[in-house]
């Protein structure tokens, strides 16, 4: 039981490998092992949304997968968004509007928006709303969020910064 | 918390996972998208010697039209993947709509169908959604393959009519006639969350107004979704406003609650003559999909 098992993949554009216990999960692999803390683990059984990553351009849950499930796949943390240091347009527009406070929920928050913009880059505000639903923020109460989110998308639709940041 | 430690394997075929389920015995747990099963673990609550992980089995993934017109999809196929899928949105139009009120995006990128089917909770979707469409679970162990009328698969409270050595294999849902349209409505505390309590019906209205089918199927009130049988009495006629009220309101007397920390039996009783009065009338009014809409 509970043989180690060799996994490779993609961590923000670098080839990575690691040998794993299977019970370890991917949030844990990418902040224990890979020393990326910008994934935060709250509540660890799939409700709070602060562990969120993208995985293959989806976002996911960290805390509920294993890293050997992870195996060959290409994963983007918090820090793949940003790989040259500076913000990105979505973070400074975060930081413009006041969303975010003590920051815990921010990693997650934002590789969720991201994702959300590739995926849907005209959002209503009802569209915002939903899309951050499985992301808990205990102290903007959200519309700095939604506004800072609205605000990319409509900066991207005047031909603003788009693609700025974008993982490489 | 964390995960208790397990074995685990990822077969590389169905062959293989089917032999490895059949030898593994009651030690084994079959991991789909893990989005329920993890959290059980991480909690503690599930504590299997053995995962066998599916996520390698790609004759499991993705949705296809059979020549009879009717949707097969395969366990492993995402939440997200039924939302997108261009099959789904043209031929079953209800299953997108119903997807975007399963957790959240993040759950819906992983989570699969099979994995909720198999999974058995009560205010899960799926379980509904599939008995609401008449489907077929086609589950399989080493030996044989069944056919399950999705009505009698869900028995209880995580409990379904799959044996030891059995998994999912396919669902199919039967071809949506021209005449066909939905409702569907759910009362949760927050987007995303389960359902405190949820109805969904079709109804085949003909050229003449007349109901030629209904099928309506109440979820998260009690220990397994239910059909209501009253629906058949809008059969045969105009689907009227004191007709839908009666559906309703047998509807409510047909169903014992159960009372949790989310909501009393009493509430529940209440939201569901309320969910499906509203569901049955949302069906009524929406405008027929025409012949070729759905071709």
């Amino acid at each position: 039981m509970n043989d180690m098992v060799r996994i490779q993949l993609q961590v923000n554009g670098a080839n990575v490998e690691g040998t794993v216990e299977p019970r370890l999960t991917l949030a844990d692999f990418l902040r224990e092992h890979l020393d990326l803390t910008g994934t935060h683990l709250g509540c660890e059984h799939g409700v709070c949304g602060a562990c969120t990553v993208l995985l293959n351009g989806d976002s996911v849950r960290a805390c509920l997968m294993f890293a050997v499930q992870v195996d060959g796949a290409d994963v983007v943390t918090v820090e793949g968004l940003a790989p040259e240091g500076a913000l990105t347009d979505l973070q400074a527009n975060f930081r413009r509007h006041h969303a975010l406070q003590c920051g815990f929920c921010t990693p997650g928050m934002l590789t969720t928006a991201h994702a959300f913009l590739r995926e849907c880059p005209c959002p209503s505000r009802e569209e915002v709303r939903e899309a951050i639903s499985g992301n808990l923020c205990r102290c903007t109460g959200y519309i700095p969020i939604v506004d800072a989110i609205l605000a990319t998308a409509e900066a991207r639709n005047d031909g603003g910064a788009q693609g700025a940041g974008e993982p490489k | 918390m964390k995960p208790p430690r397990f074995d685990y394997e990822a077969p590389a075929s169905l062959e293989e996972a089917l032999q490895r389920l059949r030898e593994s015995g009651d030690d084994a747990r079959v991991l789909a998208g893990g989005q329920s099963l993890i959290p059980a673990l991480n909690l503690r609550l599930a504590n299997p010697g053995r995962l066998l992980d599916l996520r390698r089995i790609t004759s499991l993934r993705g949705i296809r039209r059979l020549p009879s017109g009717a949707l097969a999809a395969g366990a492993m196929t995402r939440h997200a993947d039924f939302e997108r899928d261009p099959l789904m949105q043209r031929h079953l139009p209800i299953v997108p709509a119903v997807m975007r009120r399963v957790a959240h995006p993040q759950i819906r990128n992983r989570g699969t169908i099979g994995g909720s089917l198999a999974h058995a909770d009560p205010a899960a979707e799926w379980p509904a959604l599939c008995m609401a469409l008449d489907a077929t679970i086609v589950v399989a162990s080493a030996s044989a393959e069944r056919r399950i009328p999705a009505a009698e698969f869900p028995l209880g409270v995580y409990t379904t009519a799959l044996r030891p050595g059995e998994l999912i294999r396919e669902i199919e849902f039967p071809a949506w006639p021209a005449t066909r349209r939905w409702g569907f409505e759910e009362v949760s505390r927050r987007l995303g969350d389960f359902a405190i309590t949820g109805a969904m019906c079709t109804l085949d209205i003909d050229a003449n107004q007349r109901c030629t089918a209904a099928r309506c199927v109440i979820f998260a009130a009690s220990e397994r979704p239910q059909l209501v049988a009253a629906a058949a009495e809008l059969v045969g006629g105009p689907v009227t406003e004191d007709a839908v009220a009666r559906v309703a309101k047998a509807a409510r007397h047909s169903i014992s609650p159960l009372s949790d920390h989310h909501a009393s039996a009493e509430y529940r009783l209440e939201l569901v003559e309320t969910m499906t009065a509203r569901v049955l009338k949302q069906a009524a009014a929406m405008a027929a999909p025409t012949q070729e809409s759905i071709r």
